[in-house]
This record gives structure tokens, C-alpha cells and sequence, in this order.
């Protein structure tokens, strides 16, 4: 460039980039709020699931019957039948209160070894990403040895050698979550971990504790929800899976799996009220697949456009 | 009306070409309207930062852009209108009469096949050849884009070339089927200095032999005085400025062309305070009415930001869109006469 | 000026010296994870870094300059080297701790958005290592503000915002107050304006001569663009394949490199003048791979003057072979008085 070019332009004082006016910006958390508040999909299945949880928990209120108390003169009502709006089953207890007091633990048996395994295997993750050298290899070559079964079998081989019972089907689906979710917070923690802030608090003498809390928990924390979110649906899946078998809550306790399983017989005389456990697993375990989509959209502060 | 006069024949020709992307939250204006023609043998470059539309009106021209881009305007390329072809037409014409290379040649490149396998192909889409006639072809591309031992080469994956060369072989990959037109977006902004010039020489010499139109976009001014016979200066979607290189580079009538080369920085300013341009480039969610620059413009005045801005033309071909651009071409007139 | 307390040696003393300092990556591979190669991304590098100057790190990617501005904060550990941070050896018994270094020397970033918490606002991070070293949050929110506005942005309109909602230009302007948060002397800049727009380059360029003079600061600024170092170097270090080539102060080097490859490098430059574009090309080919690289003089395999000795031994720095060296401090990696012209354009 000529120096005629220079001269051109007459000396103007340097002015900072920050003379247009904008109005103040809401927080972070606010701004996935809002996000969430326009995708109509997220906030119809987040209400369903409220329902879902709202029935299970409040079955003594809504049921309006005893799950228990069979009859043989009521036994397989098909839907409307007056008293039993919902039917009957095949020892004639009424299925909406079975269904109400099986959300119970069917949403337990679904959300309990997530919650257990997002803490074990959220932490192992986590070290395994932040500190690398043996430690994290130890713990993730460990993990590869699980990855090497399919998940349902190693829950029915973890289920068969504890014994069958709702607390041994909790413990197995967690040992058989806490694999994958090693794997995904030790793949984000290792992408936080390389992030030039991380670095940048690093070399302005942050001690590795204080980086861990402040910089990779914030940063990691909300895929590992996400994840957990999105797993859920499989465990109450592979619950209902694990009682159809006989291996998870045993008769005649009510869980959908189970009633999916007694009422297989029944399929030819009421099909509308034998599929009724497996319409419920199928809702609930969707609404939270849909859920977790919409939270991992809504929290990519990237796609703030 | 085309914002720069046609040279004799031009190979292609864009008329008012705009793009809308369409969001959620709105309309997002990136191209606001943008002509020019091009002769065989030239190169326009396309000079703008980023946000500017630069990369979107190139994209455009291909119709590469994604399904919730609306394209508008006329792109003739060769007497043929491009943008009614359907896809399929449009597909046929890609890689053949007119093709492009990109800023980071491993997203144009196949990672999973040979270089040599990948030109080959091409060749035999688009001309239905025989094998080792398009292998033969290849060998020769590699050779005339100066890519050193080509036999070897043909036979490397992407990832076992360096940056410069895997450049040279996407160029290869561009003119495998001898286009008209070649479009370039930013080929060199990810090299090294030492790689850059031999990219930049190279294209220039290979334009000659092959009577190539080349649109060259770059943020980089040296790489537009390197390349260019003339060079449109773009903001907020528009092209505020064209004219050849010598008049871009020597006597920019623009404010903002001019801001852009007070910025540029070069040991001659060592110790001086820096020209800058105030704020920021504009939102093109909402542009400013008028003219986009006015707000950060420091001849502003009131007519700029009412209305149509008043476009003048050069006698040389140059065009300047400016309030103040009467004035500033009847100097220019009278420079031309005396 | 005024004087600093911290200053122990005088202004004669160099702030920072850097003796020594070598880095190999061992490449690990095969079915053991056995090391296979090395990459030689820092081989004996040394310089020294004077009170208030600015030093122009140069050269193309792979020539190991972020590597040395990661191995002097610490960020990666040096093989081997001595760093002296005014006079005292750092992390070693008889002189200053790695940490106590860290709080007078910090770092700028290429990568403006990923060089902050996405988490938090930008008066938090900025704010966030004066907290770490026992400042009250208040106090160190207050200082944070402050810095918004030394680097010119308002902290009423932007302390309480969140990173990707700034500009990149902003953004790094953040990143410059986060840096300045603990009160360094020296302050790297790692390809800090690499990534802007021109015309917001400028603006953070005059932004850093402005803090420079206001905060008594020290630059270690590192780039590949040439016209930028030219402009706002004092001396210059021209680094290829992980050494040091050529040395010396800004005007030397730019007027009359010496080195095969800083000529080249120079030559290389588009000329922003359409009447005298670059006919030749001044080198072939891209640099070597780093993993094992050409024994003795690394440049060797692509200078035009290359002769036997210079794949037997590695070429010292040295003052230019012909003698010519204004002020004294002009260094030169090269065996060959021939291969050092000086050429007059």
C-alpha cells in the first residue's frame, strides 16, 4: 500500500468497538429458559412426564382402588367397564391402579441406577479425563472390559448371580450404565481439559482442584445430564425387560414390566388391556429421549441464533 | 443493471444476486444484490471480511448453499442461465464447467480414497472416458499443478500429503474436467507465507495457460494485489466498490475501502498509531437503512441513511457505491480526460 | 516512569532469559504404545527478553513458536532449559517458584471464545484468578470493571454478559483485561490478533501499545504474520523446525536478513503493490516434518547454497560472517558467508 493511501484518510482517534448500543443480555441459565419456553415439543413431553411422575407418586389419591384385591368374577374387563375404567387383569385387579402404583416402581427401578451410576461413573470419568497417565488408563481400559458384553445380557448375567428383587435389579442396571457413562465424561472432560480457558486459569496458577470445580464441572456437567437424561429411557426399558423375565420385581407386586409379562396370556382375549404396561413404558421412556433432545439443543449456547 | 461494465464476452455474468437465509428468529439478508461479468482469462477478486457475504455469494453461484438459503438474481454462465438448471443439471455443471476450491482442502477431499482415484473418477462422471485415459489425465494434473514425483503422489491418501500440497492436488481435483470458470474461497488463508505465494503464483500462471475467469475471495489485501486484474470491495452484501487493481490499491474512493487499506498493517507504520475503522461490521439480521456503512462512516451525512444509495460508474469500468460517489467520479472523469 | 517496586535488577537486567530451553514429543504407536518417533518441536532455544520491549517471535507453523510461549508459562515441561524470570532461576531452590512467575507473566490466546468460560460472565472470569490468589470478590470485581475499561469496553454494558454474545474483537479485548487481572510485566501474545478482521486488528493492536505504555508492560509477541511483528517488535527471533535462525533488532532484520530463510520468508510477502507483484516463487515445498529432521542445519534441504558441512554440523548463532552488524546484537544460525548476502532492492 502507497503511503499516498495513508494520507488519504485523515488520523482518527482510536475509538473501541464498543460505541453501539445493545440492551443488557439475560444469564446463561435465563437464556436456556428461554430457548425451552419455544420448542413446544420439550414442554409437551416434560408435562406428560410430570403426569407420569404425579400418578406414580400420588397412586394412593388417584388410583381409587386396591392393586391387590383381585376377584374371579371381574377378571379380565376389557376398557369402560363400570368401576374399572381401565379394565381389569387376569386375576381381576383393576389396571389404572396398577398402573398408578407400578409407575412407582417402574420409575424407580428407571431412574435409581441412572442416578447411581452418573455419580460413580461420572466421577471415575471425570479423573480418568483430567488426570491421564495410568490412573485413567487403568480406569478406562476396565471399562472396555464391560463395553465387551451387550447391556441387556450382562444385566440378566449381573441379575441371575444376585438373585432376582427389585434392589438387585437396580444394582445391575447401574453396573451396566456405568460403563458408557465413564466413557462420555471422560470424552467431554478431555475436551475441556484441552480448552484454552482451562489453560489460560492453569497458567495464572489455579491449582488443579480449583480448575476441576470452576472450569471442568460447569463445562462437563451439562452433557453428562443430558446423557443420563437420555439413558433413562433405556433403563426402564431394560427393567421391565429384567421383571418380564423374572428376574427383577417379583409377583405380585405391580411394575409394568411385570404386568406386560402376566398379561402376555391375555393378549388374544383383551389385546387393548394387555398392551396397556407396554403403551406406558413406551410413553414414558420416549418422553424422555424427547426431553433430553430438547435440553442439549437448548443448552448449546453456540446455536444462539 | 450490472455493477461493472461488461468486458467484450463475458463467460459469466451475475445480475443482482441476493441471498436470504431463513431463521427461526428471522430473516438473515447476506447478499444484498450483487452484479458483475467476467471475461476469459480474468480474475475478480472478492475482497471483504468476514460477514461480509463473500464466501455466501461464491456458494451461491455454485448452489451449494443449504435448503434455508433463498437465492434470488441470474448467474449466466456461457449464454446459460445457471440458477433455474434443475439440481441434477446444476450437478453436471459442478466440477465441470465451472468448479471451486476451498480454504481447508481436507473437508474437498475424499479421506478414504486416493488422490489419484478421486481426479480420475471425476473425469469419468463427467466426460464418460475410459479408466486409463482419466488416469492418465490425472497424472498429467498433478504434473502442470507442480506437485513434485506425480506418479507417487496419485497414489497417497489426503492425510499423507502436507497442507500445500493437498492444496495443489485439490486445485488438480478442480481442473480436472478443464472449467471456464474457476471459484476460489480463500485458498490460501491456511497456509504458511512460503506456501502461500507459491499457491498464489501458481494459480496465476495456470489462469494464463488455460484461459481460466477466476473469482478469488480472500479477506487479505497482499493476496488481492498478488492476484487480481480488478477487485470488488464488499460490505453488508453489497459491493461498495470495484475498479482494477492499480485504482483499489492506489486511490480507494470508498470510505471503507479506504479504512480497510489505512488498517493493513505494515512495517511502515511502525511507531504511528494505527488507522481504524470504528464499531463493528453490521448485524445482517437488521441492517441499518441506506447505506450499511454509515454508522461507522466518518463522512456520514443525513442522506446516507435514507434511501437508495446513488450508485457511479468510472469511465474505466469502476464502479463506487456512495452518497458522497458523484463527486468523487467526476473527478475521476476529469483525471481520465486530462 | 515510575519505579517499579518489583523491578529487582535495574533495567539493565533482562526481564525474562532463556537459556537452553528444549522440548521432544515422543510420537507413541504400533500395538504396545511404544514410542515410534520424536518430534523436535523446541531444540535449544535462546533468547532474552529486555525491560519494556517488545520480542517478535516469527515463523511458519511447525517452527515450535507456541510451543515455547506453553514451555515458559509452564504450561507443558520443558526436557531441559533454564528460565530466568529478573534474575531469579524459576522453579529451582535457590530462586522463584513456577506460581510466583505465573502472577508476573500471563498469556493471551489465539482462539478468543474458546480461551474463555463459556459459564461465565466476562467481569467473572476476568475476576477469577485474582479470587484464586485470596483477592475478595468484591475487590477483584471492582478491579475487573475497571480493566473493561481500560481495554475500552463499558462495564455497564458488557461485565454482565456472556462470551458468545461479544464480537471476536471484544472477545479478545477480554481476554487482554483477564491477562492483565494479576498485574503481570510480561504478557505473551500467542497469535492474539491472528484471527480478527483487519480493521479490528488495528483497533487491538493500537489497544496493546496503549496498555504497553500506561502499565510499564513487557511483550513477548508471537506471530506468523510478518507485517505485524515488523510493526510492533523492538528486536525480532526468527525460529524454523523448532531453532532459532536469526536474531536481532527489528530494523536489522527487516532491512537486511541475513539468513537464507529469513530472506526467503521475507520474499514471500505478498508487496500489497500490483505493479511489483512476486515473480518467483523464493522457496519450494513445505517445511519438513518436525518427526526427525534434517540433521545439522535444519533448513539445509531447501536452501539454494546448502554444502556438505551444513549436514554435518548444527550452525551456532553468530554475528553475520561479512562483518556488517550496526548495533552488535545481530545473530545468524549459518555456516556460509556466501549464503548471508544482503540484498539491495
Amino acid at each position: 500500500m502507497s503511503q499516498t493511501t495513508v494520507d488519504f484518510v485523515t488520523r482518527q482517534l482510536t475509538m473501541s468497538e464498543e460505541t453501539l448500543q445493545a440492551p443488557p443480555a439475560p444469564g446463561y441459565w435465563r437464556a436456556v429458559g428461554q430457548r425451552l419456553a419455544r420448542d413446544p415439543v420439550t414442554i409437551t413431553v416434560t408435562i406428560i412426564l410430570l403426569l407420569i411422575v404425579f400418578i406414580s407418586l400420588g397412586a394412593p389419591l388417584v388410583a381409587g382402588a386396591d392393586p391387590y384385591a383381585g376377584s374371579v368374577m371381574m377378571r379380565l374387563k376389557p376398557i369402560g367397564t363400570p368401576g374399572h375404567w381401565l379394565g381389569t387383569d387376569e386375576t381381576g385387579r383393576d389396571l389404572w391402579a396398577r398402573l398408578c402404583y407400578g409407575g412407582r416402581l417402574s420409575l424407580l427401578a428407571g431412574i435409581l441406577p441412572v442416578m447411581i451410576s452418573l455419580v460413580v461413573g461420572g466421577f471415575l470419568g471425570i479423573v480418568a479425563g483430567y488426570v491421564s497417565g495410568l490412573p485413567g488408563t487403568l480406569i478406562m481400559r476396565t471399562m472396555d472390559v464391560f463395553y465387551a458384553f451387550p447391556s441387556i445380557l450382562l444385566a440378566i448375567a449381573i441379575c441371575g448371580l444376585l438373585g432376582n428383587g427389585l434392589s438387585n435389579s437396580v444394582i445391575a442396571l447401574a453396573l451396566v450404565f456405568i460403563p458408557p457413562m465413564v466413557r462420555i465424561s471422560e470424552t467431554v472432560t478431555t475436551q475441556a481439559r484441552q480448552l484454552d480457558f482451562v489453560e489460560a486459569a492453569r497458567a495464572s496458577g489455579t491449582t488443579t482442584m480449583q480448575i476441576i470445580r470452576h472450569h471442568v464441572l460447569a463445562n462437563v456437567l451439562g452433557s453428562i445430564l443430558v446423557y443420563a437424561t437420555s439413558l433413562i429411557s433405556v433403563s426402564i426399558i431394560l427393567s421391565a425387560g429384567l421383571s418380564f423375565l423374572g428376574l427383577g420385581v417379583t409377583p405380585p407386586q405391580a411394575e409394568w414390566g411385570l404386568m406386560l409379562n402376566s398379561l402376555r396370556q391375555a393378549i388374544y382375549v383383551q389385546p387393548y388391556v394387555a398392551a396397556l404396561p407396554g403403551v406406558m413404558i413406551f410413553l414414558t421412556s420416549m418422553c424422555f429421549n424427547l426431553m433430553s433432545d430438547g435440553f442439549r439443543s437448548a443448552m448449546d449456547v453456540r446455536l444462539n441464533k | 443493471m450490472p455493477d461493472i461494465m461488461p468486458p467484450e464476452q463475458p463467460i459469466l455474468r451475475v445480475d443482482d444476486l441476493t441471498v436470504q437465509f431463513r431463521r427461526r428468529s428471522g430473516q438473515v439478508a447476506a447478499v444484498n444484490g450483487v452484479s458483475f461479468s467476467l471475461a476469459r482469462g480474468e480474475t475478480l477478486t472478492i475482497l471483504g471480511e468476514s460477514g461480509s457475504g463473500k464466501s455466501v455469494s461464491l456458494k451461491a453461484l455454485m448452489g451449494l448453499l443449504p435448503d434455508y438459503a433463498e437465492t434470488n438474481g441470474e448467474v449466466w454462465l456461457d449464454g446459460k442461465e445457471v440458477l433455474s438448471l434443475p439440481p441434477s443439471e446444476l450437478a453436471k455443471l459442478r466440477g465441470g464447467a465451472i468448479s471451486m476450491i476451498f480454504q481447508e482442502p481436507m473437508s474437498a477431499l475424499d479421506p478414504v480414497y486416493t488422490i489419484g482415484a478421486q481426479i480420475a473418477e471425476t473425469i469419468v462422471q463427467h466426460e464418460g472416458v475410459s479408466r486409463s485415459t482419466a488416469n492418465q489425465r490425472a497424472l498429467d494434473l498433478l504434473d502442470r499443478v507442480k506437485i513434485p514425483s506425480p506418479a507417487r503422489r496419485l497414489k497417497n491418501y489426503p492425510h499423507e500429503m502436507s497442507g500445500g500440497m493437498r492444496q495443489r492436488a485439490m486445485i488438480a481435483l478442480a481442473l480436472a474436467c478443464s472449467p471456464s470458470v474457476l471459484l476460489a474461497d480463500e485458498p490460501t488463508t491456511a497456509l504458511d507465507v512460503t506456501v502461500q505465494i507459491q499457491i498464489l503464483l501458481l494459480l496465476r500462471q495456470l489462469q494464463q495457460e488455460l484461459g481460466m475467469a477466476v473469482v478469488f475471495v480472500t479477506h487479505d489485501v497482499g493476496a488481492a494485489a498478488e492476484i487480481s486484474d480488478r477487485i470488488a470491495v464488499m460490505y453488508g452484501g453489497r459491493f461498495v466498490e470495484t475498479g482494477t487493481t492499480r485504482e483499489i490499491m492506489r486511490s480507494p474512493r470508498h470510505p471503507y475501502t479506504q479504512g480497510l487499506l489505512a488498517s493493513t498493517v505494515h512495517g511502515g507504520l511502525r511507531g504511528k498509531v494505527l488507522e481504524t475503522i470504528p464499531g463493528t461490521p453490521p448485524n445482517l439480521a437488521s441492517m441499518p437503512p441506506g447505506c450499511a456503512f454509515a454508522p461507522r462512516c466518518r463522512y456520514a451525512v443525513d442522506a446516507c441513511t435514507h434511501g437508495e444509495v446513488p450508485v457511479a460508474f468510472s469511465p474505466t469500468g469502476g464502479m463506487l457505491r456512495c452518497v458522497r460517489a458523484v463527486d468523487a467520479m467526476t473527478i475521476m472523469a476529469k483525471e481520465v480526460s486530462a | 516512569m515510575d519505579v517499579d517496586p518489583r523491578d529487582r535488577g535495574g533495567p539493565a537486567q533482562p526481564l525474562l532469559l532463556v537459556e537452553g530451553l528444549r522440548k521432544h514429543f515422543p510420537v507413541r504407536g504400533g500395538l504396545l504404545n511404544r514410542q515410534v518417533a520424536t518430534v523436535q518441536a523446541v531444540d535449544d532455544v535462546a533468547f532474552s527478553v529486555r525491560k519494556g520491549e517488545t520480542l517478535g517471535i516469527v515463523g511458519e507453523s511447525g517452527c515450535g513458536k507456541s510451543t515455547t510461549a506453553r514451555l515458559l508459562m509452564h504450561l507443558i515441561k520443558p526436557d531441559a532449559g533454564e528460565v530466568v524470570f529478573d534474575g531469579d532461576p524459576v522453579g529451582e531452590r535457590h530462586g522463584i517458584t513456577v506460581n510466583a512467575m505465573r502472577r508476573q507473566m500471563q498469556m493471551v490466546f489465539q482462539d478468543s471464545y474458546s480461551s474463555l468460560n463459556p459459564r461465565m460472565t466476562i467481569a467473572e472470569s476476568i475476576a477469577y484468578a485474582p479470587r484464586m490468589h485470596g483477592v475478595s470478590g468484591k475487590e477483584a470485581l471492582d478491579r475487573a470493571n475497571e480493566l473493561l475499561t481500560q481495554v475500552g469496553l463499558n462495564p455497564r454494558q458488557y461485565a454482565r454478559r456472556y462470551p458468545h454474545e461479544l464480537s471476536g474483537g471484544q472477545r479478545q479485548r477480554v481476554n487482554i483485561a483477564r491477562a492483565l487481572a494479576l498485574e503481570p510485566r510480561l504478557v505473551i501474545l500467542d497469535e492474539a490478533v491472528s484471527a480478527l478482521d483487519k480493521s479490528v486488528e488495528a483497533q487491538v493492536l493500537n489497544l496493546l501499545s496503549e496498555l504497553k505504555e500506561r502499565f510499564n508492560l513487557t511483550y513477548l509477541f508471537i506471530s506468523h504474520d510478518l507485517n505485524v511483528v515488523e510493526y510492533v517488535s523492538d528486536r525480532v527471533l526468527v525460529m524454523y523446525l523448532g531453532r532459532v535462525v536469526e536474531t536481532g533488532p527489528v530494523e536489522a532484520i527487516y532491512s537486511r536478513p541475513r539468513h537464507p530463510y529469513t530472506r526467503a520468508l521475507f520474499a514471500s510477502k505478498p508487496t500489497l503493490d500490483p505493479d511489483r507483484r512476486t515473480t518467483e516463487m523464493p522457496l519450494t515445498g513445505d517445511p519438513p516434518n518436525p518427526i526427525n529432521p534434517p540433521s545439522g542445519c535444519r533448513f539445509r534441504t531447501r536452501c539454494a547454497f546448502a554444502q556438505a558441512i551444513c549436514a554435518e554440523l548444527v550452525p551456532s548463532l553468530a554475528a553475520p560472517l561479512d562483518g556488517v552488524d550496526d548495533t552488535g546484537t545481530h545473530r545468524v544460525a549459518c555456516h556460509l558467508p556466501h549464503a548471508q548476502q544482503v540484498l539491495h532492492a
